[in-house]
C-alpha cells in the first residue's frame, strides 16, 4: 500500500499536500482499496469555506458510500474536474491525477499525520 | 463464543491472484480481484470465473427424497426430471421465506439443495426437521464440496475447450455430470448473473485443479476471476432477488413477486395454509424495479417517498455498471407499485426522483 512521505494523512484517509498556504486533497491509497471503485464524487463548491474535520463530500463506490472529510479548514479554491467526469481516476492514480479539490488554508490542523503514523494507523486496520 | 471463518478450498489461488477478501456469512470469500467494475463488464461481454464455495450444498438422498421435498418446500419437486434444476423457496409455517433454494434432480432418489451461505445452516436442519416422517437422509451442508461458476457469453465456448461436449443440448435449468480437465463435475447449466453460464460442483479436493483448468482456458477468450462485489450488481442488473435484502422471514414468495415457486396444488406442504391465503390476499407491499438518472445510487434501508409520505424502502441499490445510471429494488405499497410512476427517494437528504420500471433492468442479448 502506498503512503507517500511527503503528505500528510488524517484518521479518515484524506491526504494533504501543503505548498505555501494551499493545500492539496485527495483520499489515500488505502481508501480506495477499501472501497473499490469510486463511481461518482460529491464535492463543496469553490469557494466554500470547509472545516477540519467536518463532511465537506462524498465518495461513492459500487458498494457503499462514505463522507469526505476537509483535512484543513480554510476556503475551496479548485475542485479536480478531471475526476468529477472519471471518478475511477481516484482508483488508479490516488495521490496524483486524482486529487480531489485545494483549499487555501486558513487555519493550521495540528492533528495531522506524518506518513509513518498513518502507516502505523493503516496497519492496525 | 469464537467464530471460526472458513475458508475456500480455494483461498490459495486467490491469495496468489490478489485479492481482496471479505467476510461473508463467516467465510472469508473473494470481494474482488482487481476492479470490480471490469468483472462485471468481463461477465457481460466475455466470461468471469466465480468461487461459490460458500453456498451450501445439502443432499437429499432415499426412496421418499421426491415426496419429502415436495412437503419441506414450496414447490413440486417429485415430478421433475432427473437433471432438472428447481427455482424454489422454503418457508415457515408462516409463509415467511426462510431461503430461496435452487434443487437439482441427481436421480430418481437423489436431489442436492443448494442453499444460500448465510442460510446454509438453517436449511440443513429445517430439512431435518421437516424429515422425520419420510425414507430418506439429509446430509449436513456438505464442506467436502466446493462449487465454481463460468458465467458469461463465451462461457460455452471455454467449456467446449475443455473437452466438454454437446453443450447445446445442456438447456438452460438443467445439469448432467460431466467430466470438465480430469474432474468429475455436476455440470449445471444455471447462474445468478443474467447471462449464459454454468456452475460446476465439485470435490473440494479438486477445486484447485478445475479452477486453474478453466482460468487457462478463458484466458484467450477474456475471462477473468470475480469476485462477490460484481456477482452483486450483476444479480441486481437482472432484477434477481438476494436473501437479506429482497427476501426475509417477514415477506412471503408472493409479497416478492415470486408466487410462481409456490404449487398450492400440493396437498400438504409447510406453509400451505398461510400461503393460500396469501395468495388469495393482495400484499401490502411490492417488490418493484427502480430506475433513476445521474450517478447517485439509492442504497439499502433509504427511505421511499409519494406526495410526502413515506410508501416504501429500498432493498438494494447501485449505479448501474451496464446501463450506467442508477438501479435500485425496493417494496412499495401495493397502491403506489406502478409501472412509469414517478416516486421519490431519500438519498442522504436529496429528495431523488426515481421511476418505477418492469424487472429486469438488464435483459441479456439473445442469440
Amino acid at each position: 500500500m502506498s503512503i507517500p512521505d511527503d503528505l500528510l494523512y488524517t484518521n479518515e484517509h484524506e491526504w494533504v499536500k501543503l505548498s505555501g498556504s494551499t493545500a492539496r486533497v485527495g483520499i489515500t491509497d488505502f481508501a480506495t482499496d477499501s472501497l473499490g471503485e469510486v463511481v461518482f464524487v460529491t464535492l463543496p463548491e469553490v469557494g466554500a469555506d470547509v472545516k477540519a474535520g467536518e463532511s465537506c463530500g462524498e465518495i461513492e463506490s459500487t458498494k457503499s458510500v462514505s463522507d469526505l472529510f476537509a483535512p484543513v479548514t480554510g476556503a475551496v479554491t479548485a475542485l479536480n474536474q478531471a475526476v468529477i467526469d472519471a471518478p475511477e481516476t481516484v482508483n488508479s492514480d490516488p495521490y496524483g491525477d486524482g486529487w480531489l479539490m485545494e483549499i487555501e488554508v486558513s487555519e493550521d490542523n495540528p492533528d495531522l499525520l506524518e506518513s509513518d503514523a498513518y502507516a502505523a494507523l493503516t496497519a492496525e486496520a | 463464543m469464537t467464530i471460526e471463518t472458513r475458508l475456500s478450498p480455494l483461498q490459495r489461488v486467490h491469495e496468489a491472484a490478489g485479492a481482496r477478501f471479505t467476510d461473508f456469512a463467516g467465510w472469508n470469500m473473494p470481494l474482488r480481484y482487481g476492479s470490480e467494475l471490469e468483472e462485471h463488464r468481463a461477465v457481460r461481454e466475455r466470461a468471469g470465473l466465480f468461487d461459490l464455495s460458500h453456498m451450501g450444498q445439502i443432499i437429499v438422498d432415499g426412496p421418499q427424497a421426491g415426496e419429502f421435498l415436495d412437503f419441506a418446500v414450496t414447490g413440486r419437486l417429485s415430478t421433475k426430471a432427473v437433471g432438472r434444476a428447481t427455482y424454489t423457496m422454503i418457508t415457515e409455517e408462516t409463509g415467511g421465506i426462510v431461503d430461496d433454494l435452487v434443487v437439482y434432480r441427481l436421480d430418481e432418489t437423489l436431489f442436492m439443495v443448494v442453499a444460500n451461505a448465510s442460510n446454509r445452516v438453517v436449511v440443513g436442519q429445517l430439512l431435518r426437521e421437516r424429515s422425520d416422517d419420510f425414507d430418506v437422509e439429509v446430509s449436513e451442508p456438505r464442506l467436502d464440496r466446493a462449487l465454481v461458476a463460468v458465467q458469461g457469453p463465451a462461457a460455452a465456448s471455454i467449456l467446449a475447450g475443455l473437452g466438454v461436449e454437446d453443450l447445446a443440448s445442456l438447456k438452460y435449468y438443467w445439469s448432467r455430470p460431466a467430466t470438465v480437465a480430469g474432474v468429475d463435475v455436476l455440470l449445471a447449466r444455471t447462474g445468478y448473473t443474467g447471462e449464459d453460464g454454468f456452475e460446476l460442483f465439485c470435490d473440494a479436493d479438486d477445486a484447485v485443479a478445475l479452477w486453474e483448468a478453466v482460468a487457462a482456458a478463458g484466458e484467450s477468450a477474456g475471462l477473468i476471476p470475480c469476485g462477490l462485489a460484481c456477482r452483486d450488481t450483476l444479480r441486481l442488473e437482472a432484477g434477481m432477488p438476494l436473501y437479506g435484502h429482497e427476501l426475509t422471514r417477514d415477506l412471503t414468495p408472493f409479497d416478492a413477486q415470486l408466487g410462481r415457486v409456490v404449487d398450492l396444488k400440493k396437498e400438504n406442504f409447510v406453509g400451505r395454509e398461510m400461503l393460500a391465503k396469501a395468495a388469495e390476499t393482495q400484499p401490502s407491499r411490492l417488490l418493484v424495479g427502480l430506475s433513476g438518472q445521474g450517478r447517485r445510487a439509492a442504497r439499502d434501508g433509504y427511505t421511499i417517498m409519494a406526495d410526502g409520505a413515506e410508501i416504501g424502502v429500498v432493498t438494494s441499490g447501485a449505479l448501474s455498471p451496464t446501463l450506467g445510471h442508477p438501479i435500485a429494488l425496493a417494496y412499495v405499497e401495493t397502491a403506489r407499485a406502478v409501472t412509469n410512476a414517478t416516486v421519490e427517494v431519500d438519498i442522504r437528504g436529496a429528495a431523488t426522483a426515481m421511476t418505477i420500471v418492469d424487472l429486469p433492468f438488464y435483459h441479456r442479448p439473445r442469440p
